[in-house]
């Protein structure tokens, strides 16, 4: 069974928050759906079984043919919500105390 | 006399050849339809202003071309709104992404746009695709047309229930555990699941990226395999679309083999259970054979779901940060907003809905250190002994058949457990975990307090032989 405590960890892990007056409803809910899931126990597998990989996979594509310097720029800066020219404006990344 | 907007795909094509109506008047039709049924239905987020150069393009086409135009140019379809159209907002959905607008198109919507088809608008969904219902739509739920106190199923229902009630020709959607075929099932329409990798999946919003495949809602199997002709193929910008005879090439049988596993269907209502073995009997009529087969470990197969969907799904949603684009919400220093990370987690806890966030704490969860052993890698290798038993299953039979879902479309909040939600996708997620092309056809009714309802036959075949399902399912519908 899960905590509130780990559910509101997971949640600070995955860069979400719930509020707390949601925490016992998606606490017990996690734990409802963590117990559905683990059924898997069950399941027995043959040995040798977890190397073999699908003919088709997701994967990404090489990192080739990049479009024009500048091409995308114009379109991806209107959608900042905060900027500078064409920078990004955003708050600092750690704090120093 | 059928209106143009009540005509399948096919059928306004040869009247458009033949000058019966314009395209300019079965666009009309189109949007007139849509926006007298859209306030009661709320299939679609955006109904599009007609774009009149788009309009008299096709129209020259026909005009030029005749039979040789493609057959979905000046066709209005219903798009799913996380597939990118440039220029037009892309929520799928959720408030996160409201203010989105798609700064380039699809591989999709390129090529459709190539083929000179119209689009009605974008149609609502579950958010990021996380339901059966439309109701985790941020936008309201939508109702299904046959039956307005019932869900149309979902994800994809706005583009399910715009193509039942005649709102658009065609839909696209996208199907990463069933949102195409169980829709289709509970509004009467045809639903299609390409093979994995069939069609591209460049500029569609990405919710689980094993299993995510862009998918086609029609009225006719015909059409359906129109809109899906219309945009398969291998794409330079999706290095997992299929590459040419990846699979060994099958062969369509005259007479099918339709392999059934009885021993899934315990939990199938009794009059939907009748209707299934009636289309069998019709399929043997038609001098089809209908085939026993054993899948041991599908019964595993929504457990399996649920922990890879939510594993990938964390990821993929990762991205939304508030950042870049969409919802930036920004937590002031005075109430201790001091780093980036408040503000991400500001933005992500005002605009994902519930639904994305359970799931993005049980996809943590199945990832972390400790714990991805017996979730993640288990759920994946049981995927290997689910396309294994398949495959095995296809030396019987030619497809494998069951009902679509086990019971008629619901009534709005009778799946408020998420639980019960995730078992809406029991017979339609295999289909994504292993990869292999499905359909849902409609096989009939059943009735639900003295309404007619309609249910739907699912068809699996094997990799890339999309073939056999069209012509399996011509058969029935």
């Amino acid at each position: 069974m899960a905590t509130r405590e780990e559910v509101k960890k997971l949640a600070a892990l995955a860069r979400i928050s719930v509020p707390e007056g949601q925490l016992e409803k998606f606490t017990k809910e996690f734990d409802a759906i963590l117990a559905y899931v683990s059924q898997l126990e069950e399941l027995k597998l043959p040995k040798g079984l977890k190397e073999e990989k699908p003919m088709l996979r997701n994967v990404f594509r090489a990192d080739e043919n990049p479009t024009a310097p500048g091409a995308w720029t114009k379109k991806l800066v209107d959608a900042f919500p905060e900027k500078e020219n064409d920078y990004l404006v955003v708050k600092q990344i750690i704090t120093h105390e | 006399m059928k209106k143009p907007n009540e005509m399948t795909i096919v059928e306004a094509a040869k009247k458009l050849r033949a000058k019966e109506f314009s395209v300019r008047e079965l666009w009309d039709a189109c949007a007139a339809a849509a926006h007298a049924q859209n306030p009661e239905l709320n299939a679609f987020l955006e109904i599009f202003d007609a774009e009149q150069a788009d309009i008299e393009a096709a129209q020259r086409r026909i005009d030029r071309e005749g039979d040789t135009a493609p057959p979905l140019c000046g066709i209005p379809l219903a798009i799913k709104d996380n597939i990118l159209i440039e220029g037009k907002v892309a929520s799928a959905a959720s408030k996160i992404l409201e203010n989105y607008r798609a700064p380039y198109s699809a591989t999709v919507i390129e090529k459709l746009k190539a083929q000179n088809a119209l689009f009605v608008g974008r149609t609502n969904m579950d958010e990021f695709g996380m339901g059966a219902s439309t109701e985790n739509s941020a936008f309201g739920p939508t109702k299904n047309p046959r039956d307005t106190s019932r869900v149309p199923g979902g994800s994809s229902g706005g583009s399910a229930a715009s193509v039942a009630a005649h709102l658009a020709l065609g839909g696209y959607g996208t199907d990463t555990g069933g949102s195409c075929r169980q829709p289709s099932a509970y509004c009467g329409v045809v639903g299609f699941k390409p093979t994995y990798g069939a069609v591209s999946r460049y500029g569609i919003i990405a919710l689980g990226s094993s299993l995510d495949q862009v998918g086609e809602l029609a009225n006719s199997v015909a059409d359906a395999r129109i809109l899906f002709d219309a945009i398969q193929g291998h794409d330079p910008l999706d290095a997992t679309t299929l590459p040419d005879k990846l699979y060994e090439v099958s062969q369509t049988p005259k007479r099918f083999r339709v392999g059934v596993p009885q021993h899934l269907l315990e939990g199938v209502e009794p009059d939907v259970r009748a209707a299934f073995d009636t289309t069998l009997n019709r399929l043997r009529d038609a001098g089809h054979e209908v085939v026993d087969i054993t899948l041991p470990t599908s019964k595993y197969a929504l457990p399996v779901y649920y922990i890879v969907l939510p594993a990938e799904a964390s990821t993929n949603l990762a991205r939304y940060d508030g950042m870049r684009y969409g919802l930036a919400k920004r937590l002031p220093a005075q109430a201790g907003g001091k780093t980036l990370l408040d503000d991400y987690v500001e933005t992500r806890a005002a605009g994902f809905g519930d639904e994305p966030k359970r799931r993005i704490l049980i996809g943590t969860f199945v990832l972390s250190a400790g714990y991805v052993d017996a979730y993640y890698r288990k759920a994946e290798a049981a995927r290997v002994l689910l396309r294994r038993e398949y495959d095995e299953a296809f030396k019987k039979a030619d497809v494998i058949a069951f009902p679509t879902t086990p019971s008629p479309a619901f009534k709005f909040g009778a799946k408020s457990d998420p639980v019960a939600m995730y078992l809406e996708d029991v017979f339609t997620v295999t289909a994504n975990l292993t990869g292999m092309p499905a359909i849902s056809v409609p096989m009939g009714e059943v009735e639900r307090e003295g309404k007619k309802l309609p249910v739907g036959i699912h068809f699996t075949a094997p990799h890339q032989a999309e073939e056999r399902l069209f012509r399996i399912a011509s058969a029935v519908y």
